[in-house]
């Protein structure tokens, strides 16, 4: 009689415990969706942006750089691998012969670059470490043109606060059109030596898993901001009305615009 | 998590007539830094296998080696339509289903799953989310460490932690005695036992060195100060020591919990809510 007494107390604790527990968790994943708690929990990205953006200086600090002896064997393809918009594949199938990229916004000199006109440029070359959001990395050989040097051929005009890149895939099927990709990154990073608009990977022309024709790099940032299939670039002054006005694909789906972590 | 530097002034409190003495053993701002940080771990744990479980696998060195993790939890199909959880270390694989691999979502179905839904934030798969969460309170876990670390030095409590040469030689001795659950009484309760030294010391080091490794997993951190890649031994490897030194944590968080439940639960719990501790004289007898 008293050993069940026992017993069913401690069960009665388990279960205040378990209950207790579950009762948290259920907090924890509704505190997730709120409106006012999730702007609190949001907040801490503006934190990390300033903190990071403070420790760089000198802003131009670059990302460790690595030897041909570090590449990765299998570097992991992630989101599109092989967009099947009708533009891209046509582009795709003229290996990207009649493809150009469009350069304009809040320039003076709106432009257009084809493959061969970017390849003419300056280019660097950089074997870096690519970070997935998901945690797993890849070292790849990257060429291309930096962005700095062909946005002041473009002329940015003083208004001119974010870097917008529009892609030709679309990595979800959405009524709005919200599903096409696109990023935003900020002059900080437009102007930083190891920015560029990559064409080769592995010295080999960037395969289409990649990105071909051409991708982003932004090395101090996780890869989701390295656009890939980059159409057009264009000098903005705010995000607010592009997609879901967060500033990229996965931003509007709840990612940090600033991806320095 | 409770590293708390004991704020033991043996001038307080003579002996009650029932042979207890009181003294303020926990100061407001240890105890304060103690919930704070008992809170964060709680939520950057669960956060933090959110955030594992987007990529289930732990590799060392710069890169990941996808065909070969030190570990792995994934799925994999069974002789019927079901799936198995499977956890594989260094090579090793073990079927854990219903925990590690595949485990059971809201409806009852056996999902793939690294860590199940019970040990995460949000319960659901939901990375952006587990990572709003986890730098939230990765800021609060800091900016917490940083007062209470301030505090240890200023006010010299670091010598609480620090054990003595014929403490560490007693170190047998005071297991022998942990392990008959004899604690300390009298005098002797008035500051720290080796092992609680040990325990809290290594803590103490071991939540500062899970921030860098944090930190390190950070590609804007690794330009600012590429010497901590070096010294973790590459990006891939810091985020293994993150993962490793947080079921260290998780170790000595379980340890802590059933030390304070055998040790004077009560007694445990409003000196570390009220500052008070009630050290009973004498030695019982075994």
């Amino acid at each position: 009689m008293k050993r069940e007494a026992i017993l069913s107390r401690r069960q009665m604790l388990t279960r205040a415990a378990m209950g207790g527990a579950a009762l948290g968790l259920a907090g924890c994943d509704r505190l997730s969706n709120a409106t006012g708690s999730r702007s609190v929990l949001d907040a801490a990205e503006n934190l990390t942006r300033g903190a990071q953006r403070a420790l760089l200086a000198p802003r131009d600090a670059l990302a460790p750089e690595y030897g041909p002896a570090d590449l990765s064997p299998g570097f992991k393809p992630n989101g599109s691998v092989d967009p099947d918009d009708p533009d891209y594949v046509q582009a795709r199938d003229e290996h990207f012969v009649n493809w150009k990229l469009g350069i304009g916004g809040l320039v003076d000199k709106p432009t257009q670059l084809s493959l061969a006109d970017l390849r003419q440029l300056p280019a660097r070359a950089q074997i870096t470490r690519h970070d997935c959001v998901e945690g797993w990395s890849c070292i790849g050989k990257w060429k291309g043109a930096p962005l700095g040097p062909i946005l002041t051929a473009a002329g940015l005009k003083p208004s001119a606060r974010y870097i917008a890149f529009y892609c030709a895939d679309t990595l979800e099927q959405t009524l709005d059109g919200t599903g096409q990709y696109y990023e935003t990154i900020d002059l900080v990073d437009a102007f930083h030596p190891q920015t560029i608009l990559a064409y080769d990977m592995n010295d080999e022309p960037l395969p289409v898993a990649h990105g071909a024709p051409l991708r982003l790099r932004v090395e101090r940032q996780l890869g989701y901001k390295m656009a890939k299939y980059v159409m057009r670039i264009e000098a903005i002054e705010s995000f607010d009305k592009m997609g879901r006005g967060r500033g990229g694909f996965w931003e509007d789906r709840g990612y940090e615009w600033y991806a320095g972590i | 998590m409770s590293v708390s530097a004991s704020e033991i002034s043996p001038n307080v409190g003579a002996p009650h007539s029932d042979g207890r003495r009181i003294i303020y053993r926990h100061t407001l701002l240890v105890r304060a830094t103690h919930w704070i940080n008992a809170l964060c771990f709680v939520l950057l744990l669960m956060s933090g296998l959110q955030i594992f479980n987007a990529h289930p696998a732990l590799y060392w060195g710069a890169q990941s080696t996808f065909d070969k993790p030190l570990l792995a939890l994934t799925a994999q199909q069974g002789s019927d339509d079901s799936i198995q959880g499977v956890t594989t270390i260094f090579g090793k694989s073990f079927t854990t289903t219903g925990i590690l691999g595949a485990s059971r979502d809201e409806s009852g179905q056996l999902t793939e799953r690294g860590f199940p839904s019970w040990m995460t934030i949000p319960s659901y798969q939901d990375l952006a989310t587990g990572r709003r969460w986890h730098f939230f309170f990765a800021w609060l876990l800091v900016l917490n460490g940083v007062v209470y670390v301030t505090n240890l030095f200023a006010r010299r409590h670091l010598k609480d932690f620090l054990p003595s040469g014929r403490e560490l030689r007693a170190i047998p001795a005071s297991i022998r005695e942990h392990a008959r659950l004899r604690f300390p009484r009298g005098d002797e309760a008035l500051h720290y036992n080796v092992l609680q030294k040990l325990a809290y010391l290594s803590v103490i080091v071991a939540l500062p060195l899970l921030v860098l490794a944090g930190l390190t997993m950070s590609p804007a951190i690794d330009a600012a100060f590429p010497w901590l890649v070096t010294l973790f031994g590459g990006r891939q490897a810091a985020r293994t020591i993150h993962f490793i030194m947080a079921f260290y944590l998780v170790g000595f968080v379980i340890v802590h919990i059933v030390m304070v439940l055998i040790s004077g639960f009560l007694n445990n719990m409003i000196s570390m809510i009220t500052g008070r501790y009630a050290i009973e004289e004498g030695r019982r007898e075994a």
